[in-house]
């Protein structure tokens, strides 16, 4: 029984203590980095933003959690009543899950596995089921149909991000993501990242990351205009907040896996004195806060997708484009002698 | 313990918390938010009007299409993990290997795309 309760039951607490930490400072990033989307987005159109709850309206996302908690819960009397309050969960509590994996700074990790972008390739497949099960169980023709567009939609890009993680593997030669990020530590410092050498797989990455997270201007699932708010018509209250929050997570997901793949990680961006005394976590937090802006960015300025459009981009440009970089990576590899 | 378990409990551990954030949250309003449900509130969503008819309708067969190629290339992707982590080990045969199984779904890739599989017009 002692044996037990040093080497299972105390770190089991510990790694309970650090998965808390993890996820309420993420929750809180979160809180702000939706702000700031609001923000940069008001911002673009020349208007204010958010700007009554606190100062600057740094508290607006924190007000929204307490509405939320305090609307009436909703469930239509046509739905299947278990499946519809299950989708929402399923699809925070995996978006959420993927954070497992992620190192935010060097051996800051909760479980540092071995197949880490494996493990993340997989949760975020499963992330469908979510959309899938929210849509058809609200019975409602809107929910219905954005529903199968998104998961087609989502299928369609995982397809080319699959592809596109690849040719970082191939040259990297673990599926670790700490392995990842250290094997971009260089001389050069930002120019040793995967961003440069694997510049066109960048943009892919990028492109199919908004895709993929249902992000303007690929947002086709809830195009308000015709299909008023997609799969999550129906929903109301926190089960409507847990679609939000799981979609806002997925997205910094998407931010730090860009970070780690093509942005070096937490690795600073010169290697000399003042940079490389800052906390890897910090430029970790900076850099996913870029692509996050990048994100806004895009999602103020470039106008909205056609469905066949977005299709074609993903089934007939993205795959055969990220196809064809597996096969250009692998063989400049094996000609140039690498080895792992 | 085994490294097997010393590798993965954390990722238990770190669902089950992200469960309870998420259930807690889910559980929060049926218990202190006012509900006053009537029957047009519960009805399905349809512009103002009563809902025509069932919404399990027929949908476009090309959805369905769509899932069957992505499990082809996902299988494709899932397959190039292990073959990417062990490149640098593999040498040529592991790379004509890998090229052959890729050209034989690229022509696979080909036909769908001459059967025009992927329009979507």
């Amino acid at each position: 029984m002692a044996e037990f309760w040093t080497s299972y039951l105390l770190p089991g607490l510990i790694i309970a203590l650090q998965s808390v930490v993890l996820l309420v400072a993420l929750l809180i990033i979160i809180a702000f980095l939706l702000l700031a989307d609001r923000k940069v987005w008001a911002a673009v159109q020349m208007r204010r933003g958010p700007n009554v709850v606190g100062p600057w309206g740094l508290l607006q996302s924190f007000a929204d959690l307490l509405k939320f908690v305090f609307k009436e819960p909703v469930i239509p009397a046509a739905s299947n009543k278990g499946v519809f309050l299950l989708a929402p969960l399923i699809s925070c509590i995996l978006a959420l899950s993927a954070w497992a994996v992620v190192p935010v700074s060097g051996g800051w990790v909760i479980a540092d596995i071995n197949v880490g972008i494996l493990y993340i390739f997989a949760i975020s497949s499963l992330g469908v089921y979510g959309v899938i099960m929210g849509g058809w169980a609200s019975n409602s023709k809107y929910a219905f149909l954005g529903a199968l567009r998104s998961a087609a939609q989502m299928v369609s890009y995982e397809v080319s991000i699959g592809f596109v993680i690849i040719t970082v593997l191939l040259c990297v030669g673990s599926l670790n993501l700490t392995d990842i990020v250290m094997a971009q530590k260089g001389d050069y410092g930002l120019f040793s990242w995967f961003w440069l050498p694997l510049f066109p797989m960048f943009i892919v990455f990028f492109i199919s990351a908004l895709a993929e997270t249902n992000r303007p201007p690929f947002d086709l699932p809830e195009a308000e205009s015709e299909l008023v708010a997609g799969f999550m018509v129906e929903y109301s209250s926190t089960p409507y907040l847990l679609f939000m929050l799981g979609e806002y997570v997925s997205i910094t997901l998407m931010c730090a896996l860009t970070t780690i793949l093509f942005l070096g990680g937490w690795l600073p961006p010169v290697d000399i004195a003042p940079f490389n005394l800052v906390p890897g976590i910090i430029w970790f937090v900076l850099k996913v806060c870029f692509v996050f802006f990048m994100f806004a960015m895009v999602k103020a300025m470039v106008p909205r997708y056609r469905y066949d459009q977005l299709m074609r981009l993903g089934w007939k440009v993205f795959l055969p484009l990220s196809l064809l970089m597996v096969f250009i990576v692998a063989i400049v590899l094996q000609l140039t002698g690498w080895t792992a | 313990m085994p490294e097997v378990i010393s590798d993965y409990l954390p990722i238990a551990i770190f669902i089950a918390v992200a469960g309870v954030i998420g259930l807690a949250l889910m559980v929060a309003p049926f218990i202190i938010a006012v509900q006053h449900p009537d029957t047009e509130k519960l009805s399905a969503y349809e512009c103002g009007f009563d809902a025509f008819d069932d919404a399990r309708m027929k949908f476009d067969v090309r959805f369905y299409l769509v899932a069957i190629l992505f499990i082809i290339f996902d299988l494709e992707v899932a397959f190039l993990f292990p073959w990417a982590a062990a490149f640098g080990e593999l040498g040529w045969f592991g790379f004509w290997s890998m090229m052959v199984f890729l050209g034989v779904l690229t022509i696979g890739f080909a036909y769908e795309w001459k059967k025009g599989a992927l329009e979507w017009d």
